[in-house]
């Protein structure tokens, strides 16, 4: 058979050329993924360490012009934000994961896992904004609480749908074995099925916290900021991001300043939170 | 067709099958579906107690759904069945699946030892996870079933460590170890050996040996070799119909039915 396309020396030539011109687009985009992390790690240390001090943890803001001070209260109030959120929005997802994994092979099924795939994908602001309707205006005042509640919202979708997929991965046999033993299904979803797919949980919950801890659009609307020592779920409260948000886009310097160390503090803040998770979660065997 | 369901013993017995002393279970015109599909025609025999049952016969004949129908794991994968399985003087469907369970102990094809779980607690998961927490008694418990599996030498300075980590043998072991610590009266095993070395394979058939003493077994093999050596009486099922039922020696010496020898002797099959 005669092979007509065959241009021998010259198709070995231009092979290898497409090959150092593909390895070269890859390379450049591999870069690409990587330097924005490098960047911000080096913008936020770089900027944000100089502010780095006890004060900073330990101090309420100062007034404009007068310098020092700390955000205490919005570390504080993050944290207590990120526990209103993940107290809702942990349970919530988890149940609603074992729901769709063990029990959801229907219609109803289908149609909750469809509306947490929509839900995922809806602006945190619009969310922040729904939040403002149903929590904020018959309360008629910001808080705490209703942030929080922004927060589960945005975490719900997350926690579900990586819940359903890590107990999908436990293998049936595992429940065939429990069965076999005379274990009713619920203690076998609980204490087998759950346990085993645990870890993958946990990744699902710490990837749900880490996002709701950096957000700022829905917080806006409902927790909105405060400047004082507030740790009342019923009141506005102060969060890192709000503060990055107002300290970044003001024309004082040492509040642009601050702005850094806070957004400093909030990506130590979540490494710690992957970090203690981590510890949590590990298994007692290696598998 | 007449039988008292108060008695394991009281049923017809097909002239062409073993007669039994004792009965464990008797299954009677069992037919077993998934969907419209009919994989069990028509099953009528008579588990004797304290023996080896082996039941053969080539792939997708409908061994091992006639074994999981015996313990209601069939309907867990959605199947359903017809005629009756009496077993304790009353027909199983009108059992608890789950107390069920308990006295109709199952050991699977692969070795699935919990892998969150130590050698300890797989081997008292099913007592644990059912609300049984008295230390010392589950600690006897533990070394009483793993003596009885033959596995207490190899793993007794190690209970501490993870199931998952023992050789495939070993966890199958392990696992006839928990189906024991439930203590069941019956022991059902799909193909135990067919996932495991020989030297392991002759492990477990020692240990069926010596289980026959305490437990009726029910053992599904592809390995006609493992159900002459194993077994007291063989069932020979083919395209979802039993064939032949009789005493092991019988059937491996002078098969009656043609479709029997054939696969005896390796023509089909």
């Amino acid at each position: 058979m005669e092979i007509k396309s065959y241009k021998g020396k010259f198709n070995f030539i231009r092979r290898r050329i497409t090959n150092v011109v593909m390895l070269s687009i890859s390379f450049l985009a591999a870069i690409i993924t990587i330097a924005p992390l490098v960047l911000i790690f080096y913008y936020t240390i770089s900027k944000g360490i100089a502010n780095l001090n006890i004060n900073f943890f330990t101090k309420l803001p100062t007034p404009v012009g007068e310098s020092g001070g700390g955000m205490v209260n919005a570390i504080v109030g993050t944290l207590i934000l990120i526990a209103i959120g993940g107290g809702i929005g942990i349970p919530v997802g988890i149940f609603s994961g074992v729901y769709l994994s063990e029990f959801g092979k229907n219609k109803f099924g289908a149609i909750v896992r469809f509306f947490a795939d929509v839900l995922s994908g809806i602006p945190s602001i619009v969310v922040g904004v729904v939040a403002y309707t149903l929590v904020v205006i018959p309360m008629r005042h910001f808080s705490a609480l209703a942030g929080g509640i922004a927060l589960a919202i945005l975490m719900i979708p997350t926690i579900t749908r990586t819940t359903e997929e890590m107990i999908k991965l436990v293998p049936h046999s595992f429940r065939e074995a429990g069965l076999a033993l005379g274990i009713p299904k619920w203690k076998i979803t609980l204490m087998i099925v759950l346990k085993t797919a645990w870890k993958g949980i946990a990744t699902g919950i710490l990837l749900g916290l880490s996002r709701a801890a950096g957000e700022t659009a829905p917080l806006l609307f409902t927790s909105l900021g405060n400047r004082f020592w507030s740790t009342s779920i019923f009141q506005p409260i102060a969060s890192l991001t709000v503060y990055i948000y107002q300290y970044a886009s003001s024309p004082f310097k040492d509040w642009n300043d601050q702005a850094w160390t806070a957004a400093l503090v909030l990506i130590i803040l979540i490494s710690l939170l992957s970090l203690v998770f981590r510890i949590i979660t590990r298994s007692k065997y290696k598998t | 067709m007449t039988f008292n369901t108060k008695t394991n013993n009281d049923f017809e017995v097909k002239p062409s099958h073993p007669r039994h002393d004792s009965v464990k279970i008797s299954v009677n015109n069992l037919s077993a579906y998934f969907g419209k599909t009919k994989v069990l025609k028509d099953i009528s025999i008579a588990i004797p107690e304290k023996k080896v049952l082996a039941i053969i016969g080539p792939s997708g004949c409908g061994k091992s759904t006639f074994l999981r129908s015996l313990n209601r794991m069939h309907e867990v994968v959605g199947g359903t069945i017809t005629g009756s399985i009496i077993f304790d003087g009353e027909d199983i469907m009108k059992q608890d699946p789950v107390y069920l369970r308990r006295k109709i102990g199952m050991v699977f094809q692969k070795p699935n030892p919990f892998p969150t779980m130590s050698i300890f607690n797989n081997v008292v998961a099913g007592l644990k996870l059912n609300g049984f927490h008295n230390k010392k008694a589950l600690a006897e418990i533990v070394e009483k079933s793993l003596i009885q599996a033959a596995l207490w030498d190899e793993v007794k300075d190690i209970l501490h460590k993870s199931g998952a980590n023992i050789s495939g043998g070993q966890q199958q072991r392990l696992c006839i170890a928990r189906t024991i610590a439930v203590n069941p009266e019956v022991i059902l095993m799909d193909e135990p050996a067919s996932a495991l070395d020989p030297l392991s394979t002759t492990k477990i058939e020692e240990l069926i040996f010596e289980l026959k003493k305490d437990y009726t077994i029910v053992i599904v093999t592809h390995n006609m070799q493992q159900a002459a050596r194993v077994s007291d009486f063989t069932a020979f099922f083919y395209m979802g119909e039993l064939i032949e039922y009789s005493e092991t020696k019988k059937m491996f010496v002078a098969p009656v039915k043609k479709q029997t020898e054939d696969y005896i002797t390796g023509r089909f099959g």
